[in-house]
């Protein structure tokens, strides 16, 4: 059986290159598509613990779906916030948007 | 394997189920009505409702959602209870305050009541969660419905823009959140916060990391440095019914799940944690006020000041991993926050003549000449936010400067005492500006029957609070978490 670590350290570089594209990307829709792979590091994480630690309870899975449930209603609404941005301002990139800065 | 039904009593959960039943009732009735009054009244007696509910549970400690053998998965004790009537009343100041100005403002559109219960609801969650996947869940439907929200006047710019980057860090920081509360739960197997206190051992690096992520993940929420960067944007581009909703509802109930989360299921790391908010904390409190200075526009002081407020809790918090006494002190300072919060953005609407202008620091000159009432209410509610006796954000202050001493934080205490201090010079501007000159502005002053009524609510708790803190700390300090109780169900 494969060990425990490696689906965590999967996992951890994961959510590292996920906390990357957060930092480092100007787009609006990458810096989303990063957040939803910090997101689904978790997911691996949960399933990984669920599988290793409590294979008898079904907590971690149960809990991976409620993840994945939040990411979609969370996507649903970035999307739509990005898009009316993109509507009146003509650009997602981060930098562009600085209406709001003393 | 037989399936056991879990235990579950709705009526512990009745003020949450009426709020969003509202909710979705006032979805539903968006289909055929059309008239605004009608969201507004319905809304304004759903949360009435709920806030009797809620009060008719102080005193009892229940726990429903119970699967066999394990912790139940939402409580009710005096603390949730205690919360939950702040979040409650800071719904219905919203509403009081919001009446005139969405109508003005031509944002009156049944969305913002439907989503002001939603996440309502949500912020109740987060007091009574008992379980860390329910923590998570409450944090999202608090958040999601505040990031529309924020952008509710579409019409504007920085309406948008503030609700995009609300949503951008929020998304993040819910992450991080998460990730944290993986990391506990393959540290410890459980995600009941009991269950995780009785597994965790002291220095597990698994849970250490994932104490970390959930500090960061709170930070975020709360806006304390250096997570703090969105809140003066959002709160800014926002509409102004919108920031004093969040600025009230979503801080009140970052602080509960942190609270609960930290006191119930990791005193075991208190060492650990208690170090690292002691210095968020002073961090908050140093960058809050020393930025608070330079800002023009009034609402954007607002976001720097309830940051430093978050600092101010924050040693509350941070106390608490001593003595537990210290969050009845940090339940205290929020209610003083709740009042004096609401009483202040109530003001700042009253002088929004247009969406996005007068919300200048320039536009509250000579408004002591022009409208004598409401430059007074405006004057106590920024002694209050100073820390000024005989006010309640002294009386907050003294609690949790004391709790902090008995926790032997001096340090952090001293820092306190004098970013208030440094917190004056910008508070107090207001009332210069309002006091000592005399202003050349004709435009109205919006000040119609319910936001008079908001602002004398708010103006009396504040002074309230300041006159006679000592029994409202009495019940603040039956509202302390009890020591991890609430056992196994059957």
């Amino acid at each position: 059986m494969i060990p425990m670590s490696w689906y965590l350290i999967f996992s951890a570089a994961l959510f590292a290159i996920g906390l990357y594209g957060v930092m480092a990307r100007r787009n609006a829709i990458a810096i989303l598509m990063s957040v939803e792979l910090l997101l689904n590091a978790v997911n691996i994480n949960l399933v990984t613990f669920w599988r290793y630690r409590t294979p008898d309870r079904s907590v971690g899975l149960a809990w991976a779906v409620f993840v994945l449930a939040v990411a979609a209603a969370e996507a649903a609404v970035g999307l739509a916030l990005i898009i009316s941005v993109y509507r009146n301002r003509d650009s997602v990139i981060a930098e562009e948007l600085d209406l709001l800065r003393n | 394997m037989d399936f056991q039904p879990p235990i579950i009593n709705l009526l512990i959960v009745a003020p949450l189920l009426i709020t969003m039943g509202a909710g979705l009732f006032l979805m539903l009735l968006n289909i055929f009505c059309k008239r605004d009054g009608v969201y507004y009244w319905l809304t304004l007696a759903a949360i009435a409702a709920a806030l009797v509910q809620n009060v008719a549970m102080w005193g009892h400690e229940y726990g429903t959602f119970i699967a066999r053998g394990s912790y139940p998965m939402v409580v009710s004790d005096n603390f949730s209870v205690f919360l939950n009537s702040i979040l409650l009343l800071s719904g219905i100041g919203t509403l009081l305050i919001s009446r005139n100005y969405l109508h003005r403002t031509k944002l009156e559109r049944p969305e913002f009541y439907m989503l002001m219960l939603f996440s309502l609801s949500g912020m109740m969650m987060m007091g009574m969660a008992n379980d860390l996947i329910l923590v998570f869940v409450a944090l999202e439907l608090l958040s999601i419905p505040l990031y529309i929200m924020a952008g509710l006047a579409v019409s504007r710019d920085d309406s948008k823009e503030s609700a995009m980057k609300y949503f951008l860090l929020g998304a993040f920081s819910s992450g991080i959140f998460v990730y944290g509360i993986a990391l506990i739960y393959g540290a410890t197997g459980a995600t009941a916060l009991p269950a995780v206190y009785a597994v965790l051992e002291a220095g597990s690096p698994l849970a250490m990391a994932g104490t970390a992520f959930l500090m960061v993940g709170f930070a975020f929420k709360i806006g304390a440095v250096p997570f703090h960067m969105w809140t003066p944007d959002v709160y800014e581009g926002a509409p102004t019914v919108v920031t004093a909703f969040m600025s009230v509802g979503a801080k009140v109930a970052g602080f509960a799940a942190l609270l609960r989360v930290f006191t119930v299921a990791l005193p075991a790391m208190s060492d650990a944690w208690m170090g690292a908010l002691a210095l968020i904390a002073a961090l908050t409190l140093i960058i809050g006020n020393v930025v608070a200075l330079m800002q023009t526009n009034i609402k954007r002081m607002l976001g720097y000041s309830s940051i430093a407020h978050a600092g101010y809790l924050l040693i509350g918090v941070a106390a608490a991993g001593q003595h537990s006494e210290a969050v009845g002190s940090v339940l205290l300072y929020m209610l003083a926050y709740l009042f004096t919060t609401m009483g202040a953005f109530g003001v700042v609407i009253a002088l929004e003549h247009k969406l996005g202008e007068g919300i200048m620091l320039e536009d509250y000159k000579g408004l002591a000449k022009r409208n004598p009432w409401l430059s007074a209410a405006m004057l106590v509610f920024m002694l209050s936010l100073t820390g000024v006796p005989p006010t309640g954000g002294f009386s907050g202050k003294f609690y949790i400067f004391r709790s902090a001493v008995e926790a032997n934080l001096w340090w952090l205490a001293i820092i306190a005492i004098m970013t208030s201090v440094v917190s004056g010079y910008y508070y107090l501007r207001v009332v210069f500006y309002m006091y000592m000159f005399d202003g050349d502005r004709t435009e109205p002053v919006y000040a119609g029957t319910a936001l008079k009524t908001g602002l004398l609510i708010a103006l009396v708790g504040t002074l309230w609070l300041g006159f006679f803190p000592a029994g409202w700390f009495e019940l603040a300090y039956k509202a302390v978490i009890g020591t991890t109780q609430l056992l196994a169900g059957g």
